[in-house]
């Protein structure tokens, strides 16, 4: 019995090592540049974009199919940070998209909720917690802010809120503004060449 | 030299793992309907079956027999293969994307092949050694091809012939697999002894 169990968790872990092994030697790599480019965007999954999605838009920027400058949530800090990956020039927020606003989390009043479960299927991250006929209301720390269950709800009980500073919350204030508007501002403050 | 030749020719033909045995019938009968897919399941289950081959003869011979326990072959000889077609599907998409892309689902498929467990466990039936075990499994995947191509060959012709009604589809598919079955037997007396 006992040598049993030895023979088959002995083979399972030896064949587990070979399989572990391959995965690492033979590791497909995506397109690395993919990757890099997902990792900056805020992963809101608001579609703002135009894409159904942060990777899809990440992999339409590597593609070339796609401005940098079409992130809303992301605001001027990803435009800066995705122009010094690709090595292009930093511009302004695309207008179509929507316009950068500050941190907000979806906030459902309970009261007046009937219970529809629309903006649970409207959600990308699965932030809103309910069932039909059951009021519903959201999980703040999921929250990405995107606003997709604003639409959708038949009672207007969702609303924005800026999100609340707390302990957990608070962060050091954001650096100094990205270069290419001190540029835009004028030479009254230039900017050494290199600077980042 | 002759043996191993006998074995191979007895495994391709006369006991064909698909059409005297009856083992892998499941994607002889449900990936012969494109000649195209058909070709890459057969290369894909030829290369499982090999190696798998190979491998549960190892594990049975310096692993279970030593240890007495002979009763655990089929388990480890499930997880053999499982560990083999995981292994190949990683390789194969590292090295031959394009492969790959033709295989497709299959390569995982081919971990619910019984064919493949069928041959690890007749080579211990039959008491072959090592090298028998590796011809043995070459010799069956052979068998399994040359049946499934020429099965799918003939599914693309019956596809556009006007099949009276009540045979369309499947049935008339399993009446042709019968009737290649009943071919096949006229191999039988082809390998003496």
């Amino acid at each position: 019995m006992l040598s049993a169990l030895l023979a088959l968790g002995v083979l399972g872990i030896l064949f587990g090592l070979l399989l572990g092994y391959a995965a690492v030697r033979y590791k497909v790599e995506g397109d690395p540049l993919v990757e890099k480019i997902d990792a900056i965007l805020p992963q809101t999954q608001c579609g703002q974009c135009g894409y159904p999605g942060c990777r899809p838009y990440a992999t339409a920027i590597a593609n070339d199919e796609a401005d940098i400058n079409r992130c809303p949530p992301g605001g001027e800090t990803v435009i800066v940070s995705l122009a010094d990956l690709l090595g292009r020039d930093p511009k302004p927020l695309d207008e179509e998209c929507g316009e950068e606003k500050p941190k907000m989390v979806a906030y459902i009043h309970e009261e007046i909720c009937i219970g529809c479960t629309l903006c649970i299927q409207a959600c990308p991250v699965d932030s809103i917690l309910g069932a039909a006929k059951q009021m519903h209301t959201i999980i703040e720390s999921e929250c990405t802010g995107c606003e997709l269950c604003v639409a959708p709800c038949p009672v207007d009980c969702i609303d924005m809120v800026p999100v609340r500073q707390s302990l957990d919350t608070w962060k050091w204030p954001a650096p100094p503004p990205p270069p290419y508007e001190q540029a835009a501002d004028g030479s009254s403050n230039p900017q050494p060449a290199g600077a980042h | 030299m002759t043996e191993y030749a006998l074995i191979l020719i007895s495994t391709v033909l006369v006991n064909n793992i698909v059409l005297v045995k009856f083992l892998g019938l499941c994607p002889f009968m449900g990936v012969s309907r494109k000649l195209e897919t058909a070709t890459g399941m057969a290369m894909a289950t030829t290369f499982v079956l090999t190696l798998s081959a190979v491998f549960s003869y190892l594990v049975n011979e310096f692993l279970l027999i030593p240890l007495g326990l002979e009763y655990l072959q089929t388990i480890s000889f499930i997880l053999v293969i499982a560990v083999v077609v995981q292994f190949t599907e990683m390789v194969v998409h590292k090295t031959s994307p394009v492969l790959y892309q033709v295989l497709g689902i299959f390569l995982p498929l081919i971990t619910t092949n019984c064919a493949v467990l069928g041959v690890a466990l007749l080579n211990v039936q039959q008491q072959h050694g090592f090298l028998e075990s590796a011809v043995y499994g070459f010799g069956a995947a052979m068998g399994f091809s040359l049946v499934l191509i020429l099965f799918a060959a003939m599914r693309e012709r019956i596809a556009v012939a006007d099949v009276p009604e009540a045979f369309r589809g499947p049935a008339i598919a399993l009446i042709t697999a019968g009737l290649m079955s009943m071919a096949f037997m006229g191999f039988v007396g082809l390998v003496k002894g």
